[in-house]
């Protein structure tokens, strides 16, 4: 540390935190009122707008956020002290991220092994059982909900097991493109991030054609009860962090072509496969959790 | 605080000295800007957290239904929580540490700074959003701050939306500002500044803040699922649909205990800082400190059913979590033990932060004895959802949390204006706060003992005698803090004395060697560690 501490960088005032701060202000209310109205009237009221403004400042704030940042970067001005930041806080937002989907981890792994077998009547519930609903019956996957909803199940077998295929081999091929940013083999570089964009993107077209399947072949629900809810919000999270991924590489793609990033030199690259990583990890877990076991 | 030194150090070509006018607050990337942001906003809510207390105490100043409307109640005590919990401790917390982790650590700012403009301008839309919240037709949340399944679902009105998305951005923020720390305090330190030289005020942070990224985004998913439940039909909190509303509450608790812990630690090492210098003497067994706030960190994962109690878990889970709270008591005591021992044969003098120490070191030890009887499972069944619990975190959270950033203010509100404030008006203010809290919150156990239950606007007739002493005691309490209002905005308008760099003869640390007021730029070259 010792040695780079003579010349602190710090940068200078930044107008872009405080759009940030007001597109999300915006994304809230937005959201908020949308997804009020939507459960009173049925309409999406004048919240739909508002939330789309917000997201538009967001981008916007991301844009030029970055575009300073990268500008700064390029100019020189930052130095590894920062780096060392950057990364370091990299590191710990996916930490945050990993706990969020801890919590839903949690919530399935509760209904799994408490929620449904008690109301099934195991533990010391056998009388909650009989008086609540005497007829149920606590399988997993919970195909009948106590109050009687039925969907089928989603086995692993197909598009699950292709979609696993394809995210394994993408974290692959963002290695090979990070091993060849580091050997300065720009080629090797933009195949491997251009094949990890595709893989990514087919990902979630998968995922679209298996969402379709649940709701019209199985009849597999966002309020098919817990079974239904937990895979949904899960593999729903999980997608959204892909689109949210994906986008990212495809920033890097271009600033890869546009000639960015050195051997030593290549955070935002870095943090983007980190980030990749996870979310492959994450779809491990939810492969192993959700549809296998 | 607006008048802050323009005084830059000028020792090197890029620093200039604070932009002019609103803009300064508004683009602003320094620590010490963005600390004094983050403690207005905490004193401004607050006041407004505590203008609802006051609603409340006077709604149970007689038995019977006076002033509001129930639902309004429970509006009341709802919101009171979440404002005092997210939108006053927790913010003041982090504007301490913005303001001292970096003078501490001979830093030049925090690791992040325009991520730490973002972490601190997104909450005031948070409590925007809550605040209006409370005129949406048919009001705000009512569910109280644990926001309970089902009645934050089922039985919640239509403002609850609103609610979630609200908490969605306390939570970034929090994340955020938590991220900002840690960095800083890895990746920051001025050489020679070791792990084990560091202050505890920042180790407590750091570990404070590794609870914070672990925590908030539980809470946040525990908000979404409520969303979920609630407008898109989803079962994680309903039976009917294979779940289960005690799932809830174990979703909520896992970050709800750490999160009383994280407004608590900063406290435990701002009391850690302020004894030693008005004792005169190095803090008692600093390294046993640090280890028994990572200890209280890590146990504080494995304790969150002791408020789920009478949820009517099998008996195995009852116990464990019986006994690994009381664990917890182990390492507090350590450090309530330390503080004392520090003390022990100090040449002590009770300047104004010191009497709020002290004060701190004798109630906050008061809840955790209430603690340590709740935590007894089948005692808890007698006082769980009574005034007891409000006793109880009461005792922990305001002569705990709040005492310990109070005291933190008289201990560094000279450093900041560069003024000593009025120390009469300030020692009035903490015999007033002294008195008037004990009032307010003492017979809080006795009535809850007798079994007046939380949360209700009214209550069984036999209550009312203490109810009224309750009452007068929260309000005197609520009008003394105004002193501390008319105080501060005196430093901050510069009304005082000017003190020297070191503000209070005993003390140690970095952030003494900088000239008071501190410049707007402090360390842009590391300083020298001894
Ligand atoms: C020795 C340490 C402690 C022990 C053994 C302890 C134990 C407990 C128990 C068992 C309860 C649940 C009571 C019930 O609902 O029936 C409780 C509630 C509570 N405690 Fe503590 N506690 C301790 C320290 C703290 C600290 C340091 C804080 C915060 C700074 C705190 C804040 C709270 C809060 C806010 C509640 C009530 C939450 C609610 O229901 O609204 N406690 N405590
Ligand atoms: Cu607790």
């Amino acid at each position: 540390m010792a040695e780079q501490n003579s010349h602190y960088y710090v940068p200078a005032q930044s107008p872009w935190p405080i759009v940030g701060a007001i597109g999300f202000f915006l994304v809230a209310v937005g959201a908020g009122n949308l997804v009020a109205q939507l459960s009173q009237t049925g309409e999406a009221g004048w919240g739909r707008f508002i939330l789309l403004v917000g997201f538009i400042i967001l981008l916007v704030m991301m844009f030029g956020w970055f575009k300073d940042q990268i500008s700064e970067s390029r100019a020189g001005l930052h130095n590894a002290q920062l780096g060392v930041s950057y990364r370091q806080g990299m590191s710990w937002f996916i930490f945050s991220e990993v706990m969020f989907f801890a919590a839903f981890f949690g919530a399935l792994f509760y209904a799994r092994m408490i929620s449904v077998p008690w109301l099934g009547g195991a533990s010391n519930n056998a009388m909650t059982a009989e008086v609540l609903w005497p007829s149920f019956e606590a399988i997993w996957p919970l195909t009948t909900t106590p109050g009687g909803t039925t969907t089928q199940a989603m086995g692993y077998w197909g598009l699950p097991l292709i979609n696993t295929i394809i995210l394994l081999t993408s974290s692959i091929t963002i290695h090979f493109a990070h091993t060849g940013l580091e050997a300065n083999k720009r080629k090797q570089l933009t195949l491997m991030l251009g094949l990890t964009i595709l893989l990514g993107m087919s990902f979630l077209v998968l995922q679209v054609e298996e969402y379709i399947h649940a709701y019209q072949d199985l009849g597999l629900k966002l309020d098919s009860g817990v079974y239904g809810n937990t895979f949904f919000l899960l593999t729903g999270f999980h997608g959204m962090h892909v689109t949210l991924g994906t986008l990212f590489l495809i920033v890097i793609f271009f600033r890869v072509l546009a000639g960015h990033f050195s051997p030593d030199n290549h955070f935002a690259f870095q943090s983007a496969s980190w980030y990749w990583h996870f979310v492959d990890v994450v779809w491990l877990c939810l492969f192993v959790f959700v549809y296998i076991i | 605080m607006n008048t802050l030194t323009e005084t830059a150090s000028h020792d090197t070509e890029h620093h200039h000295g604070p932009a002019k006018g609103i803009k300064r607050w508004i683009f602003t990337t320094n620590h010490k800007d963005i600390g004094t942001l983050y403690l207005w906003f905490a004193f401004i809510m607050f006041l407004v957290g505590g203008a609802m207390a006051m609603v409340i105490r006077a709604e149970l100043f007689q038995p019977g239904l006076q002033i509001v409307e129930p639902h309004f109640f429970n509006q009341m005590t709802t919101v009171h929580g979440l404002i005092m919990v997210f939108g006053a401790v927790m913010p003041a917390f982090t504007g301490m540490a913005n303001w001292m982790i970096p003078m501490m650590i001979g830093a030049p700012d925090m690791a992040l700074p325009r991520m730490n403009n973002l972490s601190f301008w997104i909450l005031p839309f948070a409590f925007l959003i809550l605040l209006a919240s409370l005129f949406v037709e048919g009001g705000g949340p009512a569910f109280g701050w644990t926001f309970y399944a089902p009645l934050s679902t089922t039985y919640s009105g239509d403002s609850t939306a609103l609610f979630v998305f609200a908490v969605h951005i306390m939570g970034i923020s929090s994340i955020m500002g938590a991220i900002n720390v840690i960095v800083t305090i890895w990746n920051m330190r001025a050489p020679g500044m070791t792990w084990m030289k560091m202050p505890l005020f920042v180790w407590t942070w750091f570990i404070t803040a590794y609870l914070l990224i672990a925590v908030m985004p539980v809470l946040a998913g525990a908000v979404t699922m409520v969303l979920t439940d609630k407008y898109f039909g989803t079962s994680f909190f309903n039976a009917a649909g294979g779940g289960d509303p005690v799932m809830f509450q174990h979703i909520f608790w896992f970050f709800g205990h750490p999160e009383v812990y994280i407004m608590i630690l900063p406290a435990f090492g701002i009391i850690s800082t302020i004894v030693p210098t008005f004792s005169r003497k190095p803090l008692f067994g600093y390294p046993s400190m640090v280890y028994a706030t990572a200890s209280i960190a890590f146990l504080s994962f494995i304790v969150w059913a002791h408020h789920m109690f009478t949820t009517g878990m099998p008996v195995f889970a009852e116990l464990f979590f019986m006994y690994c709270t009381m664990l917890i008591s182990v390492p507090t005591g350590v450090k309530v033990f330390n503080w004392v021992a520090t003390m022990w044969r100090g040449a002590l003098s009770f300047e104004v932060p010191m009497l709020f120490s002290i004060a701190f070191i004798v109630l906050f030890t008061l809840g955790g004895f209430s603690g340590l009887m709740l935590a007894i499972t089948p005692v808890d069944f007698q006082y769980h959802d009574t005034y007891f619990v409000v006793a109880h975190f009461h005792y922990v959270l305001v002569t705990g949390a709040i005492f310990s950033l109070i005291a933190a203010t008289y201990y560094w509100l000279p450093k900041w204006t560069g003024v000593m404030y009025d120390i009469g008006l300030a020692k009035l203010h903490f015999w007033c706060s002294l008195i008037s809290v004990n009032v307010l919150f003492f017979p809080m156990h006795f009535v809850g003992l007798a079994g007046m239950p939380r949360r209700i606007p009214d209550y069984s007739i036999q209550f009312a005698n203490w109810n009224q002493l309750i009452s007068l005691g929260g309000f005197a309490f609520g009008l003394s803090q105004l002193i501390f209002l008319a105080l501060v905005i005196k430093a901050c308008r510069k009304q005082g004395e000017p003190v020297p760099a070191k503000v209070w003869d005993g003390a140690h640390g970095l952030e003494w060697e900088v000239a008071s007021p501190a410049p707007y730029h402090t360390f842009t070259t590391p300083p020298e560690i001894k």
